[in-house]
């Protein structure tokens, strides 16, 4: 008995309540099936998408004016787009953490969280990739970012930072979106057979591919997916150091150091699940996904939370360290003007106030365990990443090395509009996403239910497909 | 009627059931099989006899392509095509060109390991003789079926039926072809 109660603390049941293969299809698979669309989604959707047409209406001043809608102007010359560009990427970061990294960890919560953190991913990653575009001024002339043979016999510059973003940010969206359609193939194929709308059969037909669960089939699904995971770790991991070098290769006080990829990789990974946690316990409760997004899984992302939190905290401390202690008069005086002695010193205190010490609740049970705290303090940090964006780079170019050259930053309605819009945006599509596709992994799900064990043994993805142990007699044909 | 026959399907409840008896069919001989699952089960791969995957093989070579075409991308751009010295650094300035060849090294390994995998499964098959069997819609979602074809060697409708039979499963099932 007591070892029982011991190892329950130590592997809690991932899907709580009496669930077998059927019935974690049908509450998970009903949902878009079956069941009646429900009220919250469409006044939720209307918001969002009201919301949404604030990005269409600025994007369209924005396209016939030009940038100058915008506040960002010289020596703020990056302002609100590659705030919000480094703020939705980071969030896209936690999809991807838990899709690839926990998976190879063997972490089995990250099963039932997968599939719309990996959504949330695209999304925020689509958004994020806007900034840019429109920042150029000549959206229509985004392509020149591709080498491409041209009549003008000009390359990109493959030495600058802000051609590998380019190169990091499209490999990410397109390896997220190839991740998150191969974990869907399985469960569109129980759509299929569930579906008693002909259209819809024929759609999740098409976008299954006949997917038939042969077992040679998933003997090389589980390869493809374990070794995506494996080259998605260091891709995640390389998308925010690549953004940081777009800072840290400048020479600007302030953003020239060394250490930025790691904090930016942190921080990414904080911002995304405060993200992954203002979704989940909304959806759980809503959806009543309660049997499959457990507490259990909560208080897991909380102390993540935490942890990148500390990382993040650290980060601040080395960076103030840092402009110290390298004795360059312009590091110091960086330092100075964006903690106190600056016009936007108080940006910093409310970032310190969220991003280091909101997180340190999270300490306690009561507040790791409580939703309502998680949903507060995941709001809390959303917006202390943000902020943390916009004093590193407000800050830092605001006051640089040449005084006559100094000014103030302020965002115009613009700003606020389209960053709004954005938001809009994102909900959008994730309430699309809830409505037409499974938000939660139906058939990893499954392999967490004991009865997915074959002689005890669980089924789930680890290491051992790559070890498959050949005990008979290999000669082909056999026992010959 | 044996000649209209794909093969022969028997329907299991558990994932036990499915790999003792595939277990079982391939102790009899029988070569031309395959299971079906909800899940991926890891047992039914010995238990099938199921060869281990050129996947992986195809995927690293689709990442040494993606990072060699990466290499003469930069190499061609910045060396032959339009050679500039741009902030004190040479040429060839290897580091400076590491991003775009990781990032395309991961890029076609991705390519390579959906597309492949999907090739490889002989998908998208829009038409299968297993669908011909109504249960088999609760493949994908919570019974496991196991099938002999019958262009395996060792096929004889009699003997395969009998043999299905007796191992025990909640029915057996001939599927046209």
């Amino acid at each position: 008995m007591q070892d029982a109660i011991e190892e329950r603390k130590l592997h809690p049941a991932m899907v709580e309540g009496d669930h077998d293969f059927g019935t974690v299809s049908d509450r998970i698979g009903d949902l878009t099936l079956k069941k009646r669309t429900p009220f919250h989604w469409f006044i939720g959707f209307a918001i969002a998408f009201l919301v949404a047409q604030l990005l269409m209406v600025t994007i369209i001043y924005l396209v016939t004016k030009g940038i100058g809608i915008w506040g960002t102007n010289q020596p703020v010359g990056w302002a609100f787009p590659i705030i919000n560009f480094v703020w939705w990427i980071g969030i896209g970061h936690a999809g991807t953490l838990i899709s690839a990294i926990l998976l190879l960890l063997n972490q089995k919560w990250r099963t039932s969280i997968n599939r719309f953190a990996e959504a949330m991913t695209l999304f925020a990653v689509a958004c994020a990739g806007l900034y840019p575009v429109f920042h150029t001024g000549r959206p229509w002339l985004a392509y020149w970012l591709f080498p491409y043979p041209n009549t003008m016999g000009l390359w990109p510059q493959f030495r600058s930072p802000l051609m590998w973003d380019v190169f990091a940010v499209s490999t990410y969206a397109t390896v997220s979106l190839l991740f998150w359609y191969v974990g869907l193939i399985p469960d569109l194929a129980t759509l299929r057979d569930r579906a008693k709308n002909k259209y819809f059969k024929k759609v999740y037909a098409i976008f299954s591919w006949g997917w038939r669960g042969s077992a040679r089939h998933w003997h090389r699904y589980e390869l493809a997916y374990l070794i995506l995971a494996g080259i998605s770790t260091p891709l995640v991991l390389s998308v925010h150091s690549v953004v940081s070098l777009d800072f840290s290769v400048s020479q600007i006080p302030g953003w020239h150091a060394t250490f930025f990829p790691p904090y930016f990789v942190a921080g990414a990974i904080y911002a995304g699940f405060a993200m992954v946690l203002l979704l989940a316990i909304p959806l759980r409760h809503l959806y009543n996904m309660k049997d499959f997004v457990t507490k259990t899984h909560l208080i897991l992302m909380g102390k993540v939370m935490l942890a990148t939190g500390l990382i993040v905290g650290y980060s601040y401390i080395m960076e103030a360290f840092f402009g110290w202690y390298s004795g360059s008069q312009y590091e110091w005086f960086m330092i100075k003007n964006r903690i106190w002695d600056g016009p936007y010193w108080a940006f910093y205190w409310m970032l310190m106030f969220c991003n280091v010490i909101s997180p340190q609740f999270l300490w306690f049970k009561r507040f790791r365990e409580s939703e309502f705290w998680l949903f507060i303090i995941s709001i809390i940090v959303s917006i202390g990443m943000w902020l943390e964006r916009f004093v590193i780079i407000v800050t830092s170019i605001q006051r640089d090395f040449l005084p006559s050259s100094w000014a103030m930053y302020s965002p115009t309605i613009w700003d606020w509009s389209m960053f709004i819009g954005t938001l809009g945006f994102f909900f959008c599509l994730f309430f699309l996403f809830v409505r037409f596709l499974p938000i939660i992994s139906i058939f990893e799900v499954r392999t967490l239910l004991p009865q997915a064990n074959v002689h005890g043994r669980p089924q789930d993805f680890d290491e051992n497909v790559l070890e498959i142990e050949y005990t008979y007699d290999k000669t082909d044909p056999p026992n010959s | 009627m044996s000649e209209n026959i794909y093969g022969i399907m028997a329907e299991f409840d558990t994932p036990t059931q499915l790999v003792d008896a595939a277990v079982k069919v391939r102790d009899a001989g029988y070569t031309k099989t395959d299971g079906f699952s909800p899940f991926p089960l890891h047992d039914i791969d010995e238990a099938l006899g199921i060869k281990r995957s050129v996947l992986p093989y195809l995927i690293l070579t689709g990442g040494i392509t993606g990072l060699l075409s990466a290499l003469g991308l930069v190499y061609f751009v910045h060396v032959i095509d339009y050679p500039i010295i741009v902030g004190g650094r040479g040429h060839f300035s290897l580091p400076a060109f590491i991003p775009p060849m990781f990032e395309l090294t991961i890029l076609f390994a991705a390519f390579t390991a959906v597309f492949g995998m999907l090739f490889l499964n002989g998908l998208p098959s829009p038409y299968h003789p297993v669908f011909n069997i109504p249960r088999f819609a609760l493949a994908s979602r919570e019974k496991f079926f196991l099938l002999i074809e019958s262009r395996d060697p060792l096929y004889d409708y009699e003997k395969v039926r009998a043999f299905m039979e007796s191992l025990s499963p909640q029915e057996v099932f001939d599927v046209p072809e």
